[in-house]
């Protein structure tokens, strides 16, 4: 402390240093030594047989470490180092895609790949050729217009359902709850027959696909959020000599704000990756387009599939490149969500 | 229940003769065509008939406490007069609620504009969260559409009689959920205020405030008073000896509630007629 003036200073007497010298360190140390004898000298090996030897011989140490004291000590340190266990084993398939898509997409990527598209390119071609721009913004007209759809009319759906409480809502509640259950590919079979079939691929079509995937989302998580909003509130409105509609669009909906436009973002997010209607509605194209109708419509996850399709090496990394740009796509989605409704809370 | 006893709405006469002159105790002949008045009213939650044949009139400007042990529908019986007593499932009522002479549940009443003329203060503060102190006082009328010409000396003004304009004035900006409790109840006093109703109606309003709070609103009630109608609901003896004029004892004896004695609160408190009134006063029981 560089204060002279106060002779207090402040502490944290319940944070015990001594415990991650005495016990945390040595049972890294000990269970690591272990875990390499484990797997220099069984059938474990590779990162996962190396991982699993590490936590057994973790859960071992801890467990022994807890004995010094008592059994119900060494029975709490075991359940804490299942729980953290358990906790780093759900990050290994999250982490190792993450790694593997930006490790093999890494090799396709540079500047040109944002801003030219595949018309004069073929998906075995050279990587400093090409890009996949006409997908980026494919993919955006076709989910701008899907939000366009799905989200005012999850929204109000979810008003019927929360504010109206009208006869209906029970039976609207389970229709959304069974459209979430409607399989991708079904939707766009269905948008094929209603739309494409006799006037030929386009975006707004893959857009409907989309929306009918988006719907069941953004009205479920704007129910569960509405519900959230007090009661109260509700109730002195009403007091106040509010109309239903007043009450719902001045006071409810504010309230609910942030959690509205997350329910959006995660409709978003949960149909940006969709491949299936897309195949059927919006197809793929090659060049650079904006028209959203009359022509089949590029999209990011449509540009992977294509590359797939093709097989060759190169192609393959234009579609891990693919899968990159749209990993990044969604995670920038779900941060825009987080950073909303962070800063409508504040 | 049969359909009979259900309130189907009728009587939008509005000749003071319709009004129900009663032989109520409350009714000094101050309550004429101007006033809040009940005429047989009972109540249903489903099957369950918690009130039973409650008459009474609300002399105006003056402080009625509604007093009786808990379940015994003294807050039912509030949110009947404001019409806040439908939005709950299942609730049906029979009888007649008069205000300034009309009847409250006649099919062509606009529920909107009543209840702008009748105000209700809850039992738990409960401003609006995304809203400044400011906004709040004037909540109601932006929610009713109303344009009001000067807002800031309405804004003073609801605060003031509602006894926050002092504690809050170089803070309007702020949002109502950085009050305190008792701050908060009185911040929503004025936006009750705000859309000058003739009658409020304060279901339990010092229930969750501390004592100092609970004296701050008391004296906002007893001001209040000298220009409305307050009908108010507690728990509190003391309370309701302070505040109130008159007094309405509600008490069920595992049936529906009735009211057992209603009179002025002087003579409920010292000389009622009724000997479970003067245990219930007297703390002998609920």
């Amino acid at each position: 402390m560089t204060s002279t003036t106060s002779l207090v200073t402040p502490r944290r007497p319940w944070v015990n240093r001594r415990n991650v010298y005495k016990e945390l360190i040595p049972t890294f140390g000990i269970a690591g030594a272990l875990a390499v004898l484990i797997v220099n000298f069984t059938g474990l090996a590779g990162p996962l047989g190396s991982y699993v030897a590490f936590v057994a011989a973790y859960l071992t140490v801890s467990f022994l470490f807890g004995m010094r004291h008592d059994k119900i000590k060494a029975f709490d340190k075991v359940m804490t180092t299942l729980i953290c266990a358990g906790f780093f084993t759900a990050f290994i398939p999250w982490v190792s895609i993450l790694f593997t898509v930006f490790k093999r997409g890494a090799s396709a990527i540079y500047w040109g790949y944002f801003t030219s598209d595949m018309s004069v390119t073929s998906g075995d071609d050279e990587l400093n050729l090409g890009g996949l721009s006409h997908a980026i913004v494919g993919s955006g007209i076709i989910l701008l217009i899907a939000s366009l759809i799905a989200i005012p009319f999850g929204i109000i759906t979810a008003i019927y359902i929360t504010e109206i409480r009208g006869r209906f809502s029970g039976l609207v509640r389970i229709m959304i709850q069974s459209m979430s259950g409607v399989p991708s590919i079904v939707a766009g079979l269905f948008v094929f027959a209603i739309l494409v079939s006799g006037r030929g691929f386009s975006a707004i079509s893959g857009a409907v696909a989309l929306s009918i995937l988006m719907l069941p989302t953004v009205a479920r998580t704007a129910e569960e959020v509405l519900k959230l909003v007090p009661e109260d509130l509700r109730t002195s409105a009403l007091a106040l000599g509010a109309t239903q509609t007043a009450t719902t669009f001045r006071i409810v909906l504010p309230a609910a704000r942030a959690g509205l436009v997350t329910a959006s973002m995660l409709g978003m997010a949960r149909v940006a990756g969709e491949t299936a209607p897309l195949i059927m509605t919006s197809f793929y194209s090659a060049n650079f387009s904006t028209d959203t109708s009359g022509h089949p419509l590029a999209s990011l996850p449509m540009y992977i599939y294509q590359n797939f399709s093709n097989g060759t090496d190169l192609a393959l990394s234009r579609a891990w490149g693919g899968a990159a740009v749209l990993l990044t796509l969604i995670f920038i989605i779900f941060t825009i969500a987080r950073l909303a409704s962070g800063r409508a809370k504040g | 229940m049969d359909d009979a006893t259900i309130q189907t709405g009728s009587n939008m006469n509005t000749d003071a003769n319709t009004a129900p002159q009663g032989g109520n105790p409350l009714d000094e002949g101050r309550v004429g065509i101007n006033g809040l008045q009940t005429k047989g009213v009972h109540v249903w939650f489903n099957k369950h008939h918690v009130l039973e044949d409650i008459s009474l009139d609300f002399p105006a400007n003056s402080v009625t406490g509604l007093i009786g042990p808990s379940g015994c529908g003294k807050s039912t019986f509030l949110r009947l007069l404001n019409r806040m007593h439908e939005f709950i499932p299942g609730a049906a009522m029979a009888g007649e609620v008069f205000l300034d002479g009309k009847e409250i549940y006649a099919p062509d009443v606009d529920v909107t504009a009543m209840r702008l003329k009748v105000g209700m203060v809850f039992q738990k503060p409960n401003p609006f969260p995304s809203m400044t102190i400011g906004q709040n006082v004037l909540a109601g009328l932006k929610l009713a559409n109303i344009k009001v010409q000067d807002k800031d000396s309405l804004l003073e003004e609801c605060l003031t009689r509602a006894g926050l304009w002092k504690e809050v004035k170089d803070r309007l900006k702020t949002s109502g959920g950085s009050l305190s409790g008792g701050q908060q109840q009185r911040l929503c006093i004025a936006r009750a205020l705000a859309v000058k109703p003739d009658v409020l109606l304060m279901d339990e309003p010092c229930s969750a405030l501390d004592p100092a709070s609970t004296l701050k609103v008391e004296e906002t009630v007893v001001q209040l008073s000298s220009d409305m109608t307050i009908v108010i609901v507690t728990h509190n003896m003391q309370q309701a000896a302070r505040v109130s004029d008159h007094c309405a004892f509600f008490l069920s004896d595992g049936g529906p509630g009735v009211i057992v004695e209603a009179d002025r609160t002087s003579v409920i408190f010292s000389t009622p007629s009724d000997p479970r009134t003067a245990d219930y006063v007297q703390g002998r029981f609920g």
